[in-house]
């Protein structure tokens, strides 16, 4: 095999993995991806059943329902709330009035059911998104005002 | 007075180790031998004045001094004294002094055990170490200083995080930054070969050691971390791709490049210029890893306007070395003659084939990572890359990885066989295939996938033993020639086959996880039974628990199997008394290599409790993979031509070895 040839196969060799790596990220990008929204945004612009999103605020106060293994509560920004209902083991921070994250999608019913609930990580951290979606809606307040 | 102490320490170390870098690098420039020969004893003393500042951290904390911020903020008079100690660097600014405390420790090993390397690369190479602790050093004296004092003094601590107090993230942080911190070397030695503009086979073997150390901790320290998050975070799930575990898997990955691609350079004197930029690569991505697990940038680039001078130096520090050095790379890489080229079918062909692989796979986890950061700050949209795309991009391009493995060790150097590597992987290849085969006809309904999985684990492991009964010709020749073969056998070879076999023993474990295990979700009442595998647990009720600084409420389950009792599990919700945080503590059993798991939900209105109950069969074959192939590097690096370095006859059996 001459010293051009060698080359070529190297250099095909690269750009065959190259373009491998590539279309794979490129699929699973279309396909994987999950948005992240606040209920009021959802108010505005209601999500297609099946399409996966994350949702994510304050748990409101009295909202929380559990039935046997079944949670149903709502995620609030301060403007609009929204229902969310999970089957499972809520996370250990889960609590009223406490930052959360959900995700999921609507059935065909038109009920969001969440497979993953994130609570805020400690005392003194919230889920940097929820953070966000609050301070736009006005209710933000610092540190320690989210605490019960 | 001690936190005093360790301040003055530390700036002490910032000034030597600007010195050490000048000293050093000018020495080489200018071939002063006296210069020069100042790096080793500055190095040395550079440790000293570290490991004094950390010791005077690590007695605040044990005293519970709470006028220093760092304690107050991460440490109570009531927690157990193992982690008043761990919780040194449960923080921001105690990991940051770890970090350096690594360094030093790294550099001082080199200012040992270098003595067989030539004066000037030697020189070049302390004093870019000495140049990244200076930067680092002054990072933490700016903007991370963990002995600064509050006044008036509070009387009682805010407690360390207790997701982080246990035995597994003690250790957990020490082994990754050891992981890091060590591959600073390598990134030494390729800054150190691009400025003296030469570079060859001996380089190579002096780098191969300390980056064999450096992969071994980071190996252990990954394998450490995706338990931790196993037993302790209550879910059963062992890696999440979380942005935290990317940040660590990257720089495993290119410098388990950088391993395969140093041999291939000291055999055959090629793929210089590659091995030295994945050099540069692997500490840049270890950098980053630093970086992203605790600054908070992952979580938001807004994060930055927090802490706007702590970001900016990070921002800074990146910018100097990843961009200083690529740029260092593209002006001098021309000066290091390029190798030959080679056959594409060869051994030398089949680790070009790994690297290519490992570096796309980093490539696609690096992207996946940063997109919704790059993304957030142009268009300001919110999304989260998960678990489904890592999995649909870096698990081919593994899988791909994996089934090549077992036919690089076959391959011949120069000029390799294909049939007779097929003709010799034909019997491992057929005996996983049935096997895999058979499961889907055991487990009826199981997932397709996993039965594919399970091929490519056994066929690697299967394709691991095949080389070594090759190399020792066993079943060829008498069994006794085969074992006087193996006595004879390099150290590496056996690194070779540990660590190939850890990957499929990992990878078995994974597909076992994923494709055979059981879960329940149920609500408990005492006396309940749920039945799982092949176990019976009976819910025995709820009793409390008096820890030193938490309450438990205890989950008591009685395991039988067979109608035989065998085993009690505890699992426990647990509560924090300083701020009433809760953890899960869950309760494992381990039969074989499968495990039980128990982990206890809240409690409901009518009595009863909530409970995640799993069976996972084979599921510590994948951390004790990580153990086997963490083991092999260790055989790696106890090789006889590691520890003699380059062929210097005069002085071959004074030379010290390197790393051990």
């Amino acid at each position: 095999m001459s010293r051009r040839q060698r080359r070529l196969v190297l250099i095909g060799a690269v750009l065959a993995i190259l373009s491998l790596a590539a279309g794979l990220a490129l699929t699973a990008f279309r396909e994987s991806i999950v948005f992240f929204v606040t209920p009021s945004e959802l108010a505005a612009k209601p999500a297609e059943p099946g399409k996966r999103f994350r949702i994510g605020g304050l748990v409101k106060e009295g909202s929380l329902v559990r039935e046997g293994l079944s949670a149903r509560f709502e995620v609030t920004d301060g403007g609009a709330s929204f229902p969310v209902i999970y089957r499972g083991l809520l996370p250990d921070l889960f609590r009223e009035q406490q930052g959360v994250v959900a995700e999921g999608a609507f059935d065909a019913a038109g009920t969001f059911r969440a497979d993953t609930v994130l609570a805020k990580h400690d005392e003194r951290y919230m889920p940097k998104e929820v953070a966000d979606a609050l301070k736009k809606q006005g209710v933000w307040r610092e540190e320690g005002a989210a605490k019960k | 007075m001690i936190a005093e102490l360790g301040h003055f320490a530390l700036a002490l170390a910032f000034a030597l180790a600007l010195l050490q870098t000048g000293i050093s690098l000018w020495g080489a420039a200018k071939r002063d031998v006296t210069l020069m020969s100042a790096a080793g004893p500055m190095a040395l003393a550079g440790f000293g004045f570290v490991a004094l500042a950390f010791s005077s951290l690590v007695a605040v904390y044990v005293q519970s001094d709470f006028s220093v911020a760092s304690v107050y903020a991460n440490s109570h008079s009531a927690q157990p004294l193992l982690y008043k100690v761990t919780g040194v660097w449960g923080n921001h600014e105690g990991s940051m002094l770890l970090w350096v405390l690594v360094l030093a420790i790294f550099s001082a090993l080199v200012a040992l055990f270098s003595g067989n390397l030539p004066i000037r690369l030697r020189a070049n190479v302390l004093g870019i170490e000495g140049a990244i602790a200076a930067v680092f050093l002054l990072f933490i004296l700016t903007t991370s200083n963990p002995f600064l004092r509050l006044d008036p003094p509070p009387a009682e601590g805010r407690e360390l995080n207790p997701i982080l107090q246990d035995i597994g993230l003690a250790i957990h942080p020490p082994l990754l930054y050891l992981g890091y911190v060590g591959f600073s070397i390598s990134f030494a030695f390729a800054i150190a070969a691009l400025i003296e503009g030469r570079i060859d086979a001996a380089w190579a073997r002096w780098v191969r050691p300390w980056a064999l150390a450096a992969w071994i901790f980071l190996t252990l320290g990954i394998a450490m971390g995706s338990y931790w998050a196993y037993y302790e975070l209550g879910w059963g799930g062992y890696w999440f791709w979380d942005p935290v575990e990317n940040a660590s898997l990257m720089p495993w990955l290119a410098g388990t490049a950088l391993l395969h691609s140093a041999v291939v350079m000291e055999k055959r004197d090629a793929l210089k210029i590659w091995t030295v930029l994945l050099a540069i690569l692997t500490f840049s991505l270890s950098l980053l890893g630093t970086f992203l697990v605790r600054s908070g940038v992952l979580t938001s680039v807004h994060t930055f306007a927090n802490d706007p001078a702590r970001g900016v130096f990070i921002l800074a520090i990146l910018t100097l070395f990843v961009g200083g050095s690529f740029a260092l790379f593209a002006w001098r890489a021309i000066e290091l003659k390029p190798g030959g080229l080679f056959a594409p079918i060869s051994r030398e062909g089949a680790l070009v084939l790994n690297n290519l692989f490992l570096a796309a796979a980093a490539a696609t986890i690096l992207t996946g990572t940063l997109y919704p950061l790059a993304l957030e700050a142009i268009t300001g949209a919110k999304i989260s890359v998960g678990a489904p795309f890592f999995n649909r991009t870096a698990g081919p391009l593994f899988l791909c990885l994996l089934i090549l493995m077992p036919a690089g060790p076959l391959l011949a150097w120069k000029r390799g066989d294909l049939a007779g590597v097929a003709q010799r992987l034909v019997v491992a290849a057929t005996i996983s295939f049935a096997v895999a085969a058979l499961s889907l006809w055991l487990v009826q309904g199981g997932p397709l996938l996993a039965a594919i999985g399970l091929f490519i684990a056994l066929y690697a492991i299967a394709g691991a033993l095949v080389e070594f009964a090759d190399r020792t010709a066993l079943f060829r020749g008498s069994l006794s020639a085969s074992l006087s073969r193996v006595a004879g056998l390099p150290r590496s070879a056996f690194g070779t086959t540990l660590a190939h076999l850890g990957i499929g023993i990992a990878l078995l474990g994974i597909v076992a996880e994923a494709g055979w295990s059981e879960e329940r979700i149920v609500a408990l009442k005492a006396g309940d039974q749920v039945l799982i595998g092949q176990f019976d647990l009976q819910f025995k009720g709820i009793i409390p628990r008096q820890g030193p600084n938490w309450r438990d409420l205890v989950g008591r389950f009685e395991v039988r199997k067979g109608g035989v009792v065998v085993a009690a599990l505890e699992p426990a919700k647990r509560t924090y008394l300083a701020d009433g945080q809760s953890t899960t503590e869950a309760g494992i059993e381990t039969f074989g290599f499968g495990q039980l798991y128990v982990s206890l939900g809240d409690p409901m209105a009518d009595g009863a409790v909530s409970a995640r109950i799993y069976w996972k069969p084979l599921v510590t074959l994948i951390w004790l993979g990580g153990v086997v192939m963490a083991i092999g590097g260790v055989f790696s690096i106890s090789d006889r031509r590691l520890r003699i370095g380059a062929p210097q006859p005069a002085r071959r059996n004074t030379v010290p070895a390197p790393a051990e």
